[in-house]
């Protein structure tokens, strides 16, 4: 195991799991901590890892009050064991399809539309893609110099941010929440082919995904993943 | 088989107030929003408590203007969620539900409250009664909000919380004991915390 | 054969219920028992911050399905579901 520092509150955890079957992206994990007592806490993780990157990676957003995320970034030590369970979920997956891709994240929601597009680069996919990403500041944005190599290398991909708390001196990217007006410029009109992923925070996700149909976007290509409360 | 993670306590209780919280429960200071569904905004104007007999028949009906004039009680107590978080000392104000159902004739041994949402919960009648429930309209001295079943919701305390209905509209009174949204799957008829009667057969 | 001959015991469509439990069920289309919405489960409303878990249809608000478990044990109701369109995987 391997803990990585992505942002203040955010780290990567990269996990030999043995006997990992392999996982699609935009598959998530549930992971299991069980107290001496036996007393058990329960959450989900999505993947940041591509399929078929070998070990896996699971970027935690630590909540100061949590419960189960401040004892997989604080406490855990490489040697420790957790319970694992997973890949799970074949809704919110993409697989390399060549139709366009667009992506929508609120903060931590950027994890499984990572998977995605570090799977689009592996494999080389045809498919066009475009990214909406919208963290409080700067600093909190995750994978930042990995998106912009991303953008840099590759003129199929666009990535926009926008930062809704502050945003530093110069920046060019958004500084306000999501809206129709910036999904529009993004991800461009709505077309009849591919899918639009969503993933954040419940009320990001409801906000974005009513913005999207009135747009026009048929409902049936927006696939939408509700982080919700987590109590972390 | 689950194993141990080293070093994950969880959230745990402070030993010093064990004797006031069921077994395997841990004490919070937050107040865990629970819900089996959408929050219902129903208007006050269109809010009523109803007290309907076993055949469904209206016996008793409060508008909220009657229903905030009934007496109410001010109710400080733990309370006990089979997801197993408690609260200490939550202060509440309600109407005891012995003042609902005092001059209703019946001869039921049980009831059934119903929501806004569709919710329901069985409990039998003596657990209501002898000031052991209200229906509560005040969480902390400000209006109980939404998410906490407001405007008004069942407080049952010496049952597990999912007994406390939220957004409670009225008690069906009922001959025999009829399992509610939760007791219908899985969870215990009663659901006494000291008893640890979370799931059927505890 | 005659019609007393027709009825089997459970246990003969074991194979059968242990191969449609294993599909991915969050690609499967439901049915609303109530408003007679479909769509598939991953779109589906989810409430988990209960004692179970309770599946709702987005349009109608309907409870589909419920899931509580305790140890050792899980129980589900799938009353509101008017039907649930499984797909085998590569058409099996």
């Amino acid at each position: 195991m391997e803990l990585v520092p992505e942002t203040p509150r955010a780290t990567t955890l990269v996990l030999d799991v043995p006997g990992w079957p392999g996982h699609r992206a935009g598959q998530h994990v549930d992971v299991r901590l069980t107290a001496e007592d036996g007393y058990q806490a329960q959450r989900s993780y999505s993947i940041a890892s591509p399929p078929g990157a070998g070990r896996i990676a699971l970027t935690v957003e630590r909540l100061e009050d949590g419960e189960v995320s401040p004892y997989l970034v604080g406490e855990l030590r490489p040697g420790d064991r957790f319970e694992l369970r997973g890949p799970v979920g074949g809704y919110f997956v993409w697989d390399g399809e060549p139709a366009p891709l667009r992506l929508v994240a609120g903060g931590s929601g950027l994890v499984p539309l990572m998977a995605m597009l570090r799977y689009r680069a592996a494999v080389g996919a045809a498919a066009p893609a475009r990214l909406l990403v919208s963290a409080r500041t700067l600093e909190d944005l995750l994978y930042r110099g990995e998106l912009e190599r991303l953008a840099d290398d590759d003129e199929d991909l666009r990535v926009a941010v926008t930062l809704t708390r502050s945003a530093p001196d110069g920046w060019s990217g958004y500084d306000r929440r999501v809206d129709r007006a910036m999904l529009s410029e993004v991800l461009g009109p709505p077309a009849d082919d591919g899918r639009v992923f969503v993933c954040g925070p419940t009320r990001f996700v409801e906000t974005v995904a009513d913005d999207l149909v009135a747009l026009g976007y048929d409902p049936a290509r927006v696939r939408t993943e509700r982080f919700g409360p987590t109590g972390g | 088989m689950a194993f141990v993670s080293r070093g994950f306590r969880g959230r745990r209780r402070d030993p010093a107030e064990s004797a006031r919280v069921p077994p395997g429960q841990y004490v919070v200071d937050d107040f865990p929003v629970l819900s089996a569904g959408p929050t219902p905004h129903t208007p006050l104007e269109e809010w009523s408590f109803s007290v309907v007999s076993p055949a469904g028949d209206v016996l008793r009906r409060w508008s909220w203007e009657e229903f905030r004039a009934l007496p109410a009680e001010t109710v400080t107590t733990d309370i006990h969620c089979v997801t197993k978080w408690s609260k200490l000392d939550t202060t509440w104000e309600g109407v005891p539900v012995d003042d609902l159902l005092s001059d209703v004739e019946h001869d039921a041994a049980y009831v059934t409250a119903f929501c806004d949402g569709g919710y329901t919960t069985n409990l039998p009648l003596e657990d209501v009664l002898d000031g052991k429930a209200w229906i509560a309209f005040a969480f902390g001295g400000e209006p109980l909000e939404p998410e906490h079943g407001g405007p008004a919701r069942l407080l049952v305390p010496h049952l597990y919380f999912w007994k406390s209905a939220k957004w409670v509209r009225g008690l069906r009174l009922m001959d025999d004991d009829e399992p509610g949204f939760w007791e219908a799957l899985g969870y215990h008829m009663y659901g006494d915390p000291w008893r640890e009667q979370r799931y059927w057969g505890d | 054969m005659e019609d007393a001959d027709l009825r089997l015991d459970g246990n003969a469509a074991a194979g059968l219920l242990a191969e449609v439990f294993a599909l991915e069920l969050t690609t499967a289309v439901g049915t609303c028992g109530s408003c007679g919405a479909r769509g598939e489960v991953g779109s589906l409303a989810v409430y988990a911050h209960a004692p179970g878990v309770v599946v709702r249809c987005p349009r109608c608000d309907a409870v589909l399905l419920r899931l509580v478990r305790g140890p050792g044990r899980t129980w589900l109701e799938l009353a509101g579901v008017r039907s649930l369109e499984l797909r085998s995987p590569e058409g099996a």
